[in-house]
């Protein structure tokens, strides 16, 4: 009986430290908006955007976010340019589809 | 028994590839690149549309499509806004260059009636040539700086040479080359694609919609859409050239505009004048 009281606080023990390292972990990216996790963020979008001018699509909307993004990472503000960021990347994603779904749709609003 | 197996596969990939053939060619078919019957096809849709516009007045733009604008219209034209910038182009086109030449030397007939020509396709160059561009080669090959393709000087250009081509009908010449077929193809294809976040043709706005308000706006039918520019716009208080009117265009959609005379605007041009044969010159053009 004493074995197994030690047992569970041991295990308790165990457990608490493992959840106390989950949390940790969870917290970790919120806590480091890093630099270094924005210039991934910005890496994405640009590559995207690359690929929408190179599909001669680009849309003002992402020029914007991309804006802003280097904005509030001049400022410090990692948290708000990864967001921006993000948002670009999805745009420029959203533009490239277009393009795409475009290069044969075209023919169904033409005069004939 | 192997012979005759391999024999049969040949027989049925001969008949599969014939099937094939025959039905690519039913699919290619309609796609075959015939510019007359798209001309013929796109002014009918537009006077089917509107059976109360006379065929001349579609180069009128919004005016056409509505009758208290063309009032307010047909009195200012007694005092055009664009005369200031008709005035400046003539000077401009008398004033000879450094080297002592003149645009003249650069055109066909001195370059006065001739804007009913442009754009034409360069067959040395294997591209459409639009006026604005011939202007600025002009004054490049003469030793002078190439002028903005938005802004007033190439307006002023452009107005004067329009306005000495007035009344006389688009005449743009697609010559049997399958690159100048394939340009006018890729303008077509470019008038129609959706772009921008709001995810409009030009189509969208000047086929589907031409007559309809846009926040202040009528919206100007693509027959004939070009044959008034340069125009004056009271919005910009000034004159616009074609390639200001694109890039303007292409932005409302929320659309990153090209380079003004990217080979998809020179190719625009070339479709959206071609489709207008037979409708006359009416530039410079004023709107509200
Ligand atoms: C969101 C709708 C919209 C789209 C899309 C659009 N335009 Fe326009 N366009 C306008 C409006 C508004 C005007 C000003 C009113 C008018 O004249 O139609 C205009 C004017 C013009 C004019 C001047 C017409 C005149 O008589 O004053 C031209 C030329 C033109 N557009 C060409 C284009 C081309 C080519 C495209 C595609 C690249 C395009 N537009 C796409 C809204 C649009």
């Amino acid at each position: 009986m004493k074995k197994l009281v030690k047992n569970l606080v041991r295990n308790l023990g165990f457990a608490a430290v493992l959840l106390a390292v989950l949390l940790l972990a969870g917290a970790m990216p919120a806590l480091a908006a890093s630099e270094q996790d924005y210039e991934a963020a910005f890496a994405a979008a640009a590559a995207a955007e690359k690929q929408a001018a190179w599909l001669r699509n680009e849309w003002t909307p992402t020029e914007a976010q991309l804006a802003a993004a280097k904005k509030a990472a001049a400022a410090g503000d990692f948290a708000a340019a990864i967001t921006a960021a993000k948002e670009a990347e999805a745009l420029a994603k959203a533009s490239v589809f277009q393009a795409t779904s475009e290069s044969e749709r075209w023919k169904d609003m033409e005069i004939r | 028994m192997h012979a005759r197996h391999i024999f049969l596969s040949a027989i049925a990939a001969l008949v599969g590839g014939v099937l094939a053939c025959v039905a690519a060619s039913a699919i290619a078919a309609p796609d075959k690149i015939d510019p007359a019957a798209d001309a013929k096809a796109f002014q009918k849709y537009f006077t089917d549309k509107f059976p109360q516009v006379k065929f001349e007045d579609f180069v009128n733009g919004p005016y056409s499509m509505n009758e208290d604008m063309r009032k307010q219209w047909e009195e200012k034209e007694q005092f055009p806004p664009y005369e200031f910038s008709l005035e400046a182009g003539k000077e401009v086109f008398a004033t000879p260059f450094g080297n002592g030449k003149t645009y003249a030397d650069c055109f066909p007939n001195g370059g006065l009636g001739i804007r009913q020509n442009y754009p034409y396709f360069d067959e040395k160059e294997g591209k459409v040539v639009t006026l604005e561009l011939a202007l600025n080669r002009c004054r490049e090959a003469n030793g002078e700086a190439p002028y903005s393709y938005v802004d007033d000087e190439m307006a002023s250009l452009t107005a004067y040479m329009a306005f000495t081509s007035r009344g006389k009908p688009f005449d743009i010449k697609i010559p049997n080359d399958p690159r100048a077929l394939q340009a006018y193809e890729n303008g077509k294809r470019y008038f129609y694609t959706r772009r921008g976040q709001l995810n409009f043709s030009c189509a969208t706005c000047h086929v589907q919609s031409p007559g309809e308000r846009i926040r202040a706006e009528v919206l100007a039918p693509a027959l004939g859409i070009l044959n008034a520019m340069p125009i004056y716009r009271s919005e910009w208080s000034g004159m616009g050239t074609i390639s200001r009117r694109l890039v303007t265009c292409n932005s409302q959609t929320r659309a990153v505009p090209l380079e003004p005379q990217s080979d998809e605007y020179r190719d625009l041009e070339y479709f959206l004048s071609y489709v207008s044969n037979g409708l006359p010159i009416s530039g410079p053009g004023a709107r509200p």
